[in-house]
């Protein structure tokens, strides 16, 4: 568990950092270093330098304008789950970063570091898209922001390009009347989410108006369950039940501990469960 | 004087590790030092076609590669032995790096040493191995099929030896007229031990002197000494000095002898300068001996009243690529010989194949066979209780070896000395509330909601190793008595010197407690020396649960000789005799004479004077014992199980956990529970969520702790334990030994519980780990 050779560089500015990532082929950007470091000691990834972006204060932060909620790509898991503004605008959020890891891995690991090393089993992805964030992104020739449902392409791939840094994400508040939940079915030994199910209903006079669902672990990418089916209900639990069954993932991912199959048949009991949890919370 | 034994003193070695102040092997540094990295086979068996090291040994800082070519040219024997012979026991050679053939994953093919532990690392992916992949089998069923890949030439059908015990025709009688039979087929799944510090040696050879020091992280230094005098290193054994310093904890895995101390030690040898290697957490993984990997094959006969008439045990147990120090032992008489667990079964054979794989060795961990054989008893017992319609409680009962039936022949060679089963069971019937849990168990089976179980788990184990004879009888290449060299200072403070090394569970806090008991001193005067060849005298180490036993048994032996010296010296001084002394409190005294008396201090400081002293005594006050225990210890107890499943996703919850157990005398009841604890995690650990999966080709597919399942503390329940106390009839202490208990008892309880909450499916059996997605496959199948 040592890493290759590799030379370490600290950026004092978002624009010194993308300087030095124009200045180095393959260089690769450091926040918490909690996903690059593993890779790096495993030799799966041998940067010749790194680029240490995790002093970058400009980067770090929540705030609220707008009906929507900014939060900076160095912003740590810690704070996201400790954030009094997610916690009233978008507590799903808080929920989720607060399952990742244990208190350490919370303390320095960041959600622009989680979302660009998109693992499948990561806690944040589906919440970002059920949510329907929007990814920001700088590079030297200016910036840009892409819906996170397309953020998120493969296996570890994202929309991310190699001259370019994630600034922040920008969340629409859940309105009122909206409640939300995330479920996490934990692997036993990584910790990360098998299955994690995010969802988010509306209701109105006692009906359904919204309703969002979207499961992380079975596919490459977020997987989106259409529940609008629920739209008009009183969300009773066989209607929520039939709604999450509806999840299918034309080739889920599987390793020793949770096959394909078995990973799509928790998905669905999990669907259910998040839903019947934002219910109750709505 | 308060009483020390029994009492909870916290563990004097805690300040220091709990500061981040201990020193283990990895933190020593040496002036010097050079880092040596293992080159290692990613295939699990290839024949080697050559080696280039040139482009390693281009790098600058690097200042040597060695191959197998380098270890024929030392002259050494460069031989990893094995210390534990079956009859006909096939034992190919384990050359320390291999030459031609490769045959696991992690086999050693080349070492590099270079300035510092990155640039080796960075050169041993330069060293260029041109390997010819063959074909591999690492299932230990699959090994035995006709035309599996040989893993050896010399072993014919990959079976490393044919062993069994037991009456096979009165076996087959007692099937014949059986009202009942229950019968298995089980998986004891591979484990991987993890220990949290990982395996790491300093070699210090010095060719001015041709001494050779070796820190290393070692259960036993003395036989690591052996051994590497004897095959390996073959140096001499005066010249070479082990020291374990602080050992983070070994399970086994740091009781056997691997290639990868005696290369670094010759890497020290060839360049003259300290080397030093730790591995890592992969290497770890890979090359650590793994623990159980059993496949077997097992039925239980019961007559009309539910009681056993006969026991049939087929298995095949993964012995790996090589055999390690003392893998054959294991799935053998520390296996077969614990079949007969706490009842009384008149007939019983069990036969077991040692199977040759390509995979990492397998060899003695926690427990070491005898969780194997109670899974494999108390999962019968189960079935048993359901067959008969007796449940599980009465099932057991109806069999326990009664109390006056001791000492017990066992029909497997072991003579149980002691037992009191009844209580054990009683005590954990009133824990857990059995009868309330059943209740609810019912009404929950009604309501669809999920669903609970009860298991119990009724197990004994042999421990204390070991009678020398008896052990030599059966293979041991070795002795397993231990040694205490106890020396009592001019000023009465005292040190002893144990040949029982720790590695975490606190001997120097146990044995402090026994010498001031024993002395009737204060602990704090005791000093506790262990794990160092060239201090302590030889001994044989910390296993098999055997270092209060045993260990403990010895230091006793030595402070009785310390008291019937002091009392010839006290007779002297008190112008009495010594048959009228007695010693009490820390004092000689004259029997029925209460102020003629002298203190320990007293007596110490006038054998060390010796200006007024017997003339036929020899000065000092010092003394060593050689303790060879008469028999086995024989903890046991009975441990429930409650768990939830969720039949919706196939999950388990732990909802309680009651352990009684019976380990005869307790020196500190802390560290015992301590170890208990330890041992549930690790057997729940086994039950649920720990697995090493070696796909088809020979890739240990859970090599890391992002798919290998540990234990977490949250993953675990607050565990209820308690305790009955026979002693142990044979050793001075009455002690039994508790490393292993929980780690024994445990899965067959969790076990039976998932099992006990699925009966309504009809589901009989889940092998390990019970993943939610093999208990979500049963509940749909
Ligand atoms: C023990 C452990 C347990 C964990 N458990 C969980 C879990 O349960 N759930 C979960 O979701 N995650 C888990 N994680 C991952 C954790 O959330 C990481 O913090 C996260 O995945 C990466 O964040 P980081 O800041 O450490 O990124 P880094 O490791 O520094 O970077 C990761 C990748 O993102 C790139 N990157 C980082 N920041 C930027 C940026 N601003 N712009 C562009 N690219 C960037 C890097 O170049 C690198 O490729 C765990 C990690 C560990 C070590």
């Amino acid at each position: 568990m040592y890493p290759a050779q590799f030379d370490y560089r600290r950026a004092g500015s978002v624009d010194e950092a993308l300087g030095l990532l124009q200045e180095h082929e393959d260089a690769k950007l450091m926040a918490g270093g909690h996903s690059l470091i593993p890779m790096m000691k495993l030799r799966l990834a041998q940067p010749p330098v790194v680029i240490d972006i995790g002093r970058l204060d400009e980067l770090k932060g929540i705030s609220e304008a707008g009906g929507s909620v900014r939060v900076g790509s160095l912003t740590t898991h810690a704070d996201i789950a400790a954030s009094d503004v997610l916690a009233a605008h978008c507590p799903v959020f808080a929920e989720a970063a607060g399952h990742i890891g244990d208190a350490q891995v919370r303390n320095r690991g960041t959600i622009g570091g989680n979302i660009a090393h998109a693992d499948p089993g990561s806690d944040i992805p589906p919440v970002l898209v059920l949510l329907g964030a929007s990814v920001h992104l700088q590079s030297p020739s200016g910036t840009r922001s892409v819906a996170a449902g397309d953020f998120f392409q493969d296996l570890l791939m994202t929309d991310v390009g190699e001259d370019e840094i994630l600034t922040h994400v920008d969340v629409p508040a859940l309105g009122s009347g909206t409640g939300s939940a995330y479920l996490k079915f934990e692997h036993p030994a990584s910790g990360y989410a098998v299955v994690g199910a995010a969802a988010a209903v509306t209701v109105q006079d006692g009906r359904c108006t919204a309703a969002g669902l979207v499961v992380g672990g079975v596919g490459a990418v977020p997987t989106t369950v259409d529940v609008s089916s629920l739209v008009g209900t009183d969300l009773s639990d066989d209607a929520i039940a039939a709604a999450a069954s509806g999840l299918d993932a034309e080739d889920p991912i599987g390793d020793i501990f949770a096959s394909g199959d078995y990973r799509v048949h928790v998905g669905k009991v999990y669907g259910k469960r998040a839903l019947a949890a934002a219910r109750d919370r709505a | 004087m308060a009483r020390v034994l029994g009492t909870s003193i916290k563990r004097r070695e805690d300040p220091a590790l709990i500061t981040g102040r201990g020193k283990y092997t990895d933190d020593l540094q040496a002036a010097g030092m050079a880092h040596a990295a293992i080159v290692r086979s990613p295939y699990a068996h290839a024949r080697i076609r050559g080696i280039d090291t040139s482009a390693a040994e281009a790098l600058p800082g690097v200042l040597a590669v060695l191959t197998a070519r380098d270890v024929a040219a030392a002259g050494i024997p460069g031989v990893v032995p094995v210390g534990w012979l079956l009859p006909d026991l096939k034992t190919p050679a384990h050359p320390m790096i291999a030459a031609d053939t490769v045959r696991h994953v992690g086999d050693a093919v080349a070492v590099v040493v270079a300035e510092d532990r990155y640039l080796a690392r960075d050169a041993a992916e330069r060293v260029a191995v041109d390997y010819e992949p063959l074909d591999a089998v690492a299932d230990v069923v699959a090994a035995l099929e006709d035309g599996a890949p040989a893993v050896h030439e010399d072993a014919p059908g990959n079976v490393a030896f044919d062993w069994e015990i037991g009456d096979r025709e009165s076996v087959d009688a007692a099937f014949a007229s059986a009202a009942h039979t229950v019968e298995l087929d089980l998986r004891n799944n591979r484990l991987i031990p993890h220990a949290i510090e990982p395996r790491a040696v300093l070699a210090s050879y010095d060719s001015s002197t041709g001494e050779m020091t070796i820190h290393m992280t070692s259960q036993n230094p003395h036989v690591h000494r052996l051994l590497m005098t004897l095959a390996s290193l073959g140096m001499p054994e005066h010249k070479v000095r082990i020291v374990a310093p602080e050992v983070g904890g070994g399970f086994g895995s740091k009781i056997h002898h691997y290639a990868d101390e005696a290369i670094v030690g010759l890497c020290s040898m060839k360049l003259d300068r300290p080397v030093k290697w730790t591995a890592t957490r992969t290497e770890t993984n890979l090359t650590d001996a793994h623990g159980r990997d059993h496949s077997t094959h097992c039925e239980l006969a019961l007559d009309a009243d539910g009681r056993i008439t006969g026991l049939r045990v087929d298995t095949a147990a993964a012995m790996g690529a090589y055999l390690s120090t003392f893998a054959p032992a294991v799935p053998t008489y520390l296996y077969g010989t614990l079949m007969s667990g706490q009842y009384d079964i008149p007939a019983i054979h069990c036969h077991v194949t040692g199977v040759f794989t390509h995979t990492a060795p397998v060899d003695a961990y926690r427990g070491a066979g005898r969780p194997e054989a109670t899974y494999v008893v108390e999962r019968l017992m189960h079935l048993a209780g359901e067959a008969t319609g007796l449940g599980p409680v009465e099932v057991r009962r109806r069999n326990f070896v009664p109390p006056d039936a001791f000492p017990y022949q066992t029909q497997v060679a072991l003579a149980y000395d002691s037992g009191n089963y009844g209580p054990a069971m009683d005590r954990a019937l009133e824990m857990i509330g059995y009868d309330d849990l059943k209740t609810e168990q019912a009404s929950r089976r009604g309501n669809g909601g999920k669903l609970i179980g009860i298991g119990f788990s009724s197990y004994i184990e042999a421990c204390g190793l070991a009678p020398s004879a008896v052990v030599g009888s059966l293979g041991a290449q070795a002795g397993q008595w231990e040694s205490a060299d106890v020396r009592v200072h001019p000023t009465a403070s005292v040190t002893v010197y144990t040949g029982s090394s720790s590695h975490g569970q606190g001997h120097e806090t146990t044995f402090s407690q026994i010498v001031a008991d024993k002395l009737g001193i204060d602990p704090e005067a005791v000093e506790v020396i262990h794990g160092d060849t060239d201090l302590v005298q030889f001994g044989m180490g910390t296993y098999g649960s055997r270092s209060a036993a045993v260990g403990g048994s010895a230091i006793v032996k030595s402070v009785e000789k310390i008291i019937e010296k002091g009392k010839k010296i006290a007779a002297h001084l008190l112008e009495a005799s010594a048959e009228d002394l007695e010693y009490e409190d820390g004092s000689f005294r004259v029997a029925g004479s209460p102020d003629r008396a002298l203190a320990l201090g007293d007596v110490a400081l006038q054998a060390y004077l010796a200006h007024n002293y017997p003339d036929d005594l020899e000065p000092g006050l010092s003394a060593t014992s050689f303790y060879d225990p008469a028999n086995f210890t024989y903890p046991f107890g009975t441990h429930v199980c409650v768990v939830e499943v969720d039949t919706e996703t196939g999950s388990i919850e732990l909802l309680r956990y009651a352990a009684v157990d019976d380990v005869g005398n307790v020196i500190n009841p802390m560290i015992v529970d301590g170890q208990l604890h330890g041992g549930l995690a690790q057997g729940i650990g086994q039950a649920l969520w720990e697995n090493a999966v070696y796909d088809d080709s020979g890739q240990l597919v859970s090599g890391s702790l992002m798919d290998y399942a540990v234990p977490k503390i949250h993953n675990l329940i607050p565990f209820e334990l308690d305790r009955t106390t026979t002693p142990c009839p044979h050793n001075p202490l009455g002690v039994k030994g508790v490393g292993e208990a929980g780690a024994i008892a445990s899965p067959a309880a969790v076990v039976n519980a998932v099992v006990d909450a699925l009966a309504p499916f009809g589901i009989s059996h889940i092998d390990m780990p019970l993943t939610p997605e093999k208990v979500w496959r049963a509940v749909n199948s």
